[in-house]
């Protein structure tokens, strides 16, 4: 949607170098585009190739035999040896229709919980997290170290930190002390989800935090003054004018977030414990049946989870699509939203 | 040097035996249980490797150096896993999968064993290769599946009842219970005492997990019913397993077992009685010496668990020594095994990092007990012990008993319902 | 005005302050236990007292090995880190400046092909490993972890080099620069902030994976500092050692903050910098 590119007249002039002629900018941008594009498919693939060919091997191979995997059954037992068959059965699609039959009721209570989790961490990460990010962004003395501090809950490790959460949590833990009440944490009920969504939420905002600095960083400061001089409020300021340019960093930092809390697992593992139905993720019933040697279902659900994310992520390439992918005509139209944005304003002024 | 000869024949003999027995079988059922069990033929010397959980102590790299030192053609390298449980059984489970040479001998928790025979990740072994004899006969049970013996144990493990002598003894009472509602008795005299203001009576492993396991299993026990009977079927919605679950549900209910007790573990039970807040006790052996340092010394003592109408049974606890079936170096591996399960290591092991011997002897001899003195009472609770259920999808089975239990410790079902659940549960996973 | 000024500042400090607090309180707590003595780890004091550092020497027992298990996490996580870098930042140039078929379809199965939970993979690529014998080598800890440095990278940097005004590029090529000189010299120091944050957290993602390091490891030189973490234990099997744990999650945290601290002037440097001159 958005895209710095500045408005014409801005900076160009200022930055470019002294043999370019203030030739009117549509015209240049023309030109150059012409040789931009020639080759570029050749070329874009060059660039393109390393990337795929190390995810292939290490991705797409693991998940070809998963899936290869999810369509067999457990091996069974056979009473006269009193051995496990070698050979799993060929099921077909029965580990996907178990979900809608036996294993149903679990499987939609993991479905819920992962979903519950996704949208109530990462809705209040990316609310704490681009405060974190605004008031990272002034200028304040010992800026340096605040940044360097924020950042210390990401990078606990997650085990260690579950860890950490536990012992927080525990019946006589600092917790229970601060409120003053004893509230059993790690038992079943909606005080476990509040447990791991305290945990997730101050082990990942410094992600989203660090990502949205980081656009906030590279927003040009002219269009902020430009702004301001225009008159807009703080609130609006950030609303109309900063929201919309660092969208593309924290949808990113968003859309991570999302994928990563979808497949949940070691925080509310060892924070709660396993098969607490109050708490149990996806990627926690898929590790389950897999640590049960139950390959195929583990598989199964392995390949829901992930056509989940992937409609997530297909959501959200969509959502993000002008900014990441369109063609070129795409990037003039949030060009001139921003020109929409601040231009009224601008007639105000005048007015 | 005769001894070893002759043990080796008759070890060859016993294979062969087995071997044909295990082919028969094979052929008339038409299986396609892949080779017999019975074909492996512990051959091949050189180095190995040894796996288990990290241990601090020191004591096992201490044993292994020691055969090192012995056999300097044949080492052995201590692979060491993470300390948490689960995560053991998930690396040797995927060395086997991908059929890995890496492992060799497996140090493997007690209920692991028929999981591990059944998939045939591990080898049949040789019994009279191993002075079973000698060793506590539940502690051996622990080792085989369908009447074969797939590993060796190493150490045992069993429940005990810690109890505060002090206040038992203000408050009139000179032995310690043999049954619940001795103990409940004895809890209402000590509570009226000043000094045991504010505590609970009785806690023992609620969290849900492992640990619940083997308290629910000891309750159900200890009141005459069983989770799974003996030809392994499970029979759990019994009057007396009703009666075990029900000491455990009423008690919380009524306060005899505080309510934190469902989120605690060993750690957190021992925290709890050694800063004063229980009366009684049911943990390990491995927490008589930490309580020893705590401000409680000499302040408690060891008794077996009680039971409904009479002394109670303890689950068991404890390590197998088990052979990776697609390790290289079998010779040595069986070597090995022997001297790390022998009498001497299991005493170093007593010694420097306080595991329970599996050797009736150990428990008896006077200068161990003088240094460890809940040996004798030990003993007895391995000797009364009954295994957890020893199925082949164990891991499905003690996350039914987790589920079933918890949900009846916390009040979410009543026993009875949570025990028809948990049959329904048991015999599916058994079914397979 | 000046008063707003002053409210401002103060408001402003107000702010810092919950921020730092917020981030930094649970991780004080976790100081804190590091340097109770295990028989006080249930306290709920706020300061140790006594405070002690045998935790810490715990974890630099000789036995653990977890000074080398430091070193081989930071060349795993650096290689990692570098080569993800490195082939992102052509991948995202591409997908941010050029125009080819099939671009959102790649980019999205970039991303997607990365979320398959680990659990599953893991095992397909022991088996891998096994053939080829790279069992208790770097590189299959570092290859794997590409599977979700590498989308990271890659979507993080795409965002940045969009960002970047394309004029800037295109005036450099008037001046007779080539693509590549124009990219390297004009883009690359400019969306530096983006290019250092990306590799901050692909370093801490890379340095925190444990999975994956676990499984293509058994012997104990090779093992990266969570999979050392897991191998403390307690005197005996049910002891947690606590506070040993968080001692070494305190070692862990720590050199990951000095690397933020070094680089920190470069995350908020970098287009300031470039765009007043």
């Amino acid at each position: 949607m958005t895209d710095t590119t500045i408005p014409p007249g801005a900076t160009v002039h200022e930055r470019g170098s002294a043999s370019l002629q203030p030739s009117p900018p549509v015209h240049r941008r023309r030109r150059t585009h012409v040789r931009a594009t020639a080759g570029s498919g050749r070329m874009a693939a060059l660039l393109v190739s390393p990337t795929i060919l190390v995810l292939t091997v290490v991705v797409l191979y693991p998940t070809l035999m998963a899936l290869h995997e999810s369509l067999y059954g457990p091996k069974g037992l056979d009473p006269s040896t009193g051995f496990i068959r070698t050979r799993e059965p060929f099921v077909g699609l029965h580990n996907y229709a178990d979900i809608f039959g036996v294993a149903g009721q679990r499987f939609w209570n993991a479905f819920w919980n992962t979903t519950f989790f996704t949208v109530v961490t990462v809705g209040l990460e990316t609310v704490i997290g681009v405060a974190m990010a605004l008031i990272m962004h002034q200028a304040f003395r010992g800026r340096a170290l605040v940044r360097a501090g924020i950042l210390v809950p990401w990078a606990v490790p997650t085990a260690i930190s579950g860890l950490l959460w536990r012992w927080i949590f525990n019946s006589h833990g600092i917790a229970n002390a601060i409120l003053g009440r004893q509230i059993l944490w790690a038992t079943e009920g909606f005080h476990a989800k509040v447990a791991v969504i305290v945990a997730e939420v101050w082990k990942t905002a410094p992600f989203i935090g660090l990502l949205v600095l980081a656009g906030l960083q590279v927003i040009p400061k002219e269009v902020h003054e430009a702004a301001r001089i225009d008159g807009a409020g703080a609130l609006r300021r950030f609303w109309h004018v900063t929201l919309p340019l660092v969208k593309p960093a924290l949808l990113v930092a968003v859309l991570f977030r999302c994928l990563d809390a979808l497949r949940m697992f070691d925080l509310p593992y060892i924070l709660v414990g396993a098969q607490k139905n109050s708490v149990e993720t996806l990627s926690m019933l898929a590790q389950n049946e897999a640590s049960n040697v139950r390959f195929g279902p583990a598989s199964a659900y392995a390949v829901i989870l992930f056509l989940y994310v992937l409609l997530i992520a297909l959501a959200f390439v969509r959502l993000l699509g002008t900014d990441l992918v369109a063609a070129r005509d795409g990037r003039k139209t949030s060009r001139r939203r921003l020109r929409d944005v601040l231009a009224p304003r601008r007639t105000e002024v005048a007015a | 040097m005769k001894t070893r000869t002759t043990r080796a024949l008759q070890c060859a003999a016993t294979l062969a035996a087995a071997g044909l027995l295990l082919t028969a079988c094979g052929s008339n059922g038409g299986s396609d249980a892949g080779k017999p069990a019975g074909s492996t033929s512990f051959e091949g010397r050189g180095p190995i490797t040894y796996v288990a959980g990290k241990d601090t102590s020191g004591v096992v790299q201490k044993v292994i150096d020691r055969w090192n030192m012995l056999h300097p053609k044949e080492k052995v390298t201590f692979v060491q896993l993470p300390t948490d449980a689960d995560s053991q059984r998930q690396q040797m489970i995927q060395n086997a999968e991908t059929k890995s040479d890496a492992y060799t001998v497996l140090s493997l928790d007690v209920v692991w064993t028929s999981e591990f025979a059944a998939h045939q990740w591990i080898d049949r072994l040789p019994e009279q290769r191993f002075p079973l004899r000698n060793m506590l006969k539940p502690v051996v049970e622990t080792a085989k599946y369908r009447g074969g013996l797939y590993a060796v144990p190493a150490s045992s493990d069993g429940g005990l009842l810690y109890y505060r002598t002090d206040l038992l003894k203000k408050a009139g009472i000179t032995k310690s219970p043999a049954t619940w509602s001795q103990m409940t008795a004895d809890c209402a005299k000590v509570k009226r005492l000043p000094e045991a203001k504010g505590m609970s009576c009785y806690a023992g492993q609620f969290q849900k997990y492992e640990g619940l396991t083997v308290n629910f299993a000891e309750s159900v026990d200890s009141a005459g019913g069983v989770v799974t009977d003996a030809s392994g079927k499970p029979d759990v919605d019994t009057a007396g397993a009703r009666k075990g679950l029900d000491f455990l549900v009423g008690a919380v209910k009524d306060g005899t077992i505080p309510k934190e007790a469902i989120t605690y573990q060993e750690e957190d039970g021992r925290q709890a009685f050694e800063s004063g807040k229980l009366i009684f006790l049911r943990n390990w052996p491995y927490m008589y010496a930490l309580a020893e340092k705590s401000k409680l010394a000499g302040k408690f003592a060891v008794a077996p668990l009680p039971g409904l109408n009479g002394p109670g049974s303890s689950s068991l606890g404890g390590h197998n020594l088990a052979l990776s079936s697609s390790a290289r170096n079998k010779a040595t591996a069986l070597d090995f095994m022997k001297f790390f399960s022998s009498q001497d290591s299991a005493s170093t092991f007593l010694k420097d990092a306080s595991l329970a011997p599996p050797y009736a002897k150990s428990y008896d001899d006077a200068s161990l007990v003088k240094q460890y003195p809940y040996l004798p009472v030990l003993k007895q609770s391995i000797l009364h012990a009954v295994p957890r259920p020893r199925v082949v999808q164990y891991g499905d089975a003690t996350s039914a008993i987790q589920q079933e239990a918890y949900a009846a410790l916390t009040g979410a079902k009543s026993s009875a319902q949570a025990l028809k659940d948990l049959q329904s549960a048991l015999q599916k996973s058994t079914a397979q | 005005m000046t008063r707003t000024a002053t409210w401002r500042t103060r408001l402003l400090y107000v702010g810092v302050a919950a921020v730092v607090a917020y981030c930094l309180a649970p991780f004080y707590w976790m100081v804190v236990s590091s340097l109770r003595r295990t028989s006080d780890i249930f306290d709920t004091s706020l300061l140790p007292t006594p405070v002690s550092f045998e935790n810490y020497r715990a974890v630099f027992d000789p036995t653990q090995g977890f000074t080398r298990a430091l070193l081989n996490s930071l060349i795993v996580a650096g290689i990692t880190t570098a080569s993800a870098l490195l082939l992102a930042t052509f991948t995202a140039y591409a997908m941010a400046r050029l125009e080819f078929r099939f671009k959102r379809l790649i980019l999205t199965l970039i991303i997607a092909t990365s979320m398959f939970p680990v659990v599953s993979i893991v095992v397909p690529l022991l088996k891998l490993f096994t053939d080829i014998g790279w069992i208790n080598t770097y590189q299959a800890m570092i290859v794997p972890s590409m599977s979700f440095a590498l989308p990271l990278a890659v979507w993080n940097l795409t965002t940045f080099f969009r960002q970047m005004p394309d004029e800037l590029e295109h005036a450099a090529m008037i001046d007779g620069c080539t693509r590549g000189q124009a990219f390297r010299k004009v883009i690359i120091p400019l969306a530096a902030p983006g290019i250092f944050t990306t590799a901050i957290i692909t370093f801490i993602a890379a340095w925190n994976e444990f999975l994956i390091a676990l499984s293509m490891t058994n012997k104990s030189a090779i093992q990266t500092a969570p999979v050392a973490i897991s191998k403390f234990a307690g005197a005996t099997q049910f002891e947690t050692p606590f506070a040993s744990q968080m001692a070494a999650g305190v070692l862990v945290t720590v050199p990951l903050v000095v690397m933020v601290l070094l680089f920190q002037r470069r995350i908020v440097a970098g287009l300031t910098a470039g765009a007043a001159k």
